[in-house]
């Protein structure tokens, strides 16, 4: 497998509890990779750490083969871009504005605001839809379009590697499908390698090329989708009782779980 | 980045908005002098008498006004940037009690019986910007807990504060009674009696200030979004924070210590800057520091015209329309 972030003995911790223990974990390059795992497992914090947001307790992680520890931050911002989650932008700030600090990176005291930082903010805000947006300030989109504005902003950081925690969250189901078929997109025509913490299972058996399912400090299982999400990994990650079926119109597995609910009885003809 | 059509109207606007109440200000007191035979004595065209009046006594204290506004509000909306609410002022978070303190101390401690002082008056700025300098300091290690939350910074400023009037209180009745009613200016914040020898030394200090924050935005445009944001984009943030930080105390050091603790000049300014044109700091700065100056230029009108012969510092002034303001801010910003 091809892979360009790797963490070697990762070990995260607040304080004195672990989150993470020792993990080695190799990203696919070029694919989209999904966090999974239940509340609290450590998934957000490993993105985190990852995007070097987060300072391991010990083991490294590596871009390219280098500790991305030792390498330049700004270095790595020209390589790797992070979208934490529910990020909040200041009031009136426009869309323009905000996509325009993702070349921060590639700006100095020499090189304040070059033709190529123009066209990437450019192309950035027609690939995330919002070119009619732009002068409008952030504060005053809907959600869906508030998280593409952020999800330009790290475009237009123009990186090899795109990280995002929960894009999703608080978004109603139309725009949770709206920013997910835009990162497929990203991914598909821009091979951009893209490391995603997503809650719903189904949604990211539905996107991700690899999931990796996360509890008790550890991977507990990675692969396809399709190879790995059955009922057994579900009731161990996420200690639920479910049906794994295959989804009608993506023919990829489609969680249902058991529980309690109305239950309504066909009447037969 | 080059600016848009809207923002450089308002700021030409504003322009002209200051180069007005400057003319007016020269021009109003005992002696009114129309704008225009203001400024044929300023460009050195006007009458002996107008000329003496303008520039021996009414400009110094007006470039000094202007400086003293600039510098407040520029340290206004850097705080407001890097602590990311738009109640951080300089007042606010103790930056202000705190070289009012430093001065006040400094005149109590360094006075001889014959109301002489014992160490050269220049050290004064020095004791002011020390005094902004750990305050800030001070508030910031005890706001921090996993990094400053807004809230708390207000909060223990608020504190902070309150200690360091309680230490200005303190030093004004443990000093010689004529340094008690010379401190007693530096407190309401005034730009009575300033001279040409305090405007040589604000104007280069406050525009040199200026100009290091106006090279910084990028990365208070960034600081702006959160520290996650702004790391994730390559931003030295720590750095950068304490670079900011020394730079907006450095210029409420200036400030005060030209006009003491001239009120809600750092509140109200980028916060009206930021209605007119928007966050980007590379906009808000400049716009802050014209409305700033012509506030406190405003304040000193008509503190020294209003109540004729009684004088009343500017700091009343911008307090009666500033506090006001903080309280719409704070009903504004209560479910948030």
């Amino acid at each position: 497998m091809d892979s360009a972030i790797k963490t070697e003995a990762l070990t995260l911790s607040y304080g004195e509890h672990n989150i993470i223990d020792e993990l080695d974990l190799a990203i696919p390059k070029g694919e989209i990779t999904v966090f999974i795992g239940s509340n609290g497992c450590g998934k957000s914090t490993l993105l985190r750490s990852i995007a070097r947001l987060l300072k391991p307790k010990s083991g490294s992680v590596l871009l390219n083969g280098e500790a991305i520890a030792k390498l330049p931050t700004k270095e790595v911002a020209r390589k790797m871009s992070i979208l934490p989650q529910s990020p909040a932008a200041p009031e009136g700030l426009t869309v323009m504005q905000l996509v325009k600090q993702g070349r921060y990176p590639y700006q100095s005291w020499l090189k304040q605001w070059s033709e190529e930082d123009e066209q990437k903010v450019e192309a950035a805000l027609a690939a995330t839809g919002l070119v009619e947006l732009k002068d409008r300030p952030v504060d005053t989109l809907s959600g869906g379009q508030r998280q593409r504005a952020w999800i330009a902003m790290t475009l237009a950081q123009d990186t090899e590697f795109l990280l995002l925690d929960e894009p999703t969250t608080y978004l109603d189901m139309t725009h949770q499908i709206e920013i997910l078929d835009l990162l497929f997109d990203l991914n598909e025509k821009e091979n951009r390698t893209i490391i995603m913490v997503l809650h719903d299972l189904n949604l990211a058996c539905r996107y991700a090329h690899h999931i990796v399912a996360l509890k008790n400090k550890k991977v507990c299982a990675q692969g396809k989708p399709e190879s790995i999400v059955n009922r057994s990994l579900v009731k161990e990650v996420f200690q639920m009782a479910c049906e794994v079926t295959v989804d009608p119109l993506f023919g990829t597995p489609l969680c249902i779980p058991h529980g309690k609910g109305r239950y309504i009885v066909k009447e037969s003809l | 980045m080059l600016l848009d059509k809207k923002t450089a109207a308002i700021f030409t606007g504003l322009l002209f908005l200051l180069i007005f109440t400057f003319l007016l200000s020269a021009g109003t007191g005992q002696l009114y002098i129309s704008p225009l035979d203001v400024a044929k004595a300023i460009l050195g065209f006007g009458s002996k008498l107008h000329t003496t009046v303008i520039t021996s006594f009414r400009l110094p204290r007006i470039m000094v006004a202007m400086m003293v506004g600039m510098a407040l509000a520029v340290a206004g909306g850097i705080l407001q940037g890097i602590i990311r609410n738009p109640l951080a002022s300089p007042d606010i978070i103790g930056l202000t009690s705190g070289a009012s303190f430093a001065v006040v101390s400094f005149l109590a401690l360094f006075s001889t019986e014959n109301n002489a002082l014992t160490v050269s008056i220049s050290w004064l700025p020095i004791a002011a910007f020390a005094g902004a300098a750990i305050t800030a300091f001070l508030v910031y290690f005890l706001a921090w807990k996993n990094g400053v939350s807004p809230v708390r910074l207000v909060l223990i400023g608020i504190g902070i504060s309150a200690l360091m009037q309680a230490g200005t209180t303190t030093m004004m009745i443990l000093g010689p009674i004529y340094r008690a009613s010379q401190a007693n200016i530096w407190i309401t914040g005034s730009v009575n009696g300033s001279k040409w020898t305090d405007a040589s030394i604000v104007t280069p200090l406050v525009l040199v200030l200026m100009g290091i924050a106006f090279m910084l935005v990028r990365h208070l445009n960034v600081q702006e979004l959160g520290e996650d944001i702004a790391r994730g984009v390559g931003s030295k943030v720590q750095k950068q924070r304490l670079l900011l930080l020394l730079i907006a105390t450095a210029l409420t050091g200036s400030a005060v210590a030209f006009a003491g603790g001239i009120g809600f000049v750092g509140l109200m300014a980028p916060h009206i800057a930021r209605r007119l044109v928007g966050s980007a700091f590379g906009a808000l700065l400049p716009v802050a520091a014209l409305i700033g100056a012509v506030l406190v230029i405003i304040a000193d009108l008509a503190g020294r015209t209003l109540f004729d012969p009684l004088e009343i510092p500017a700091g009343v002034f911008t307090a009666s329309i500033g506090a006001p303001y903080f309280i719409y801010l704070l009903y504004k910003t209560r479910n948030s």
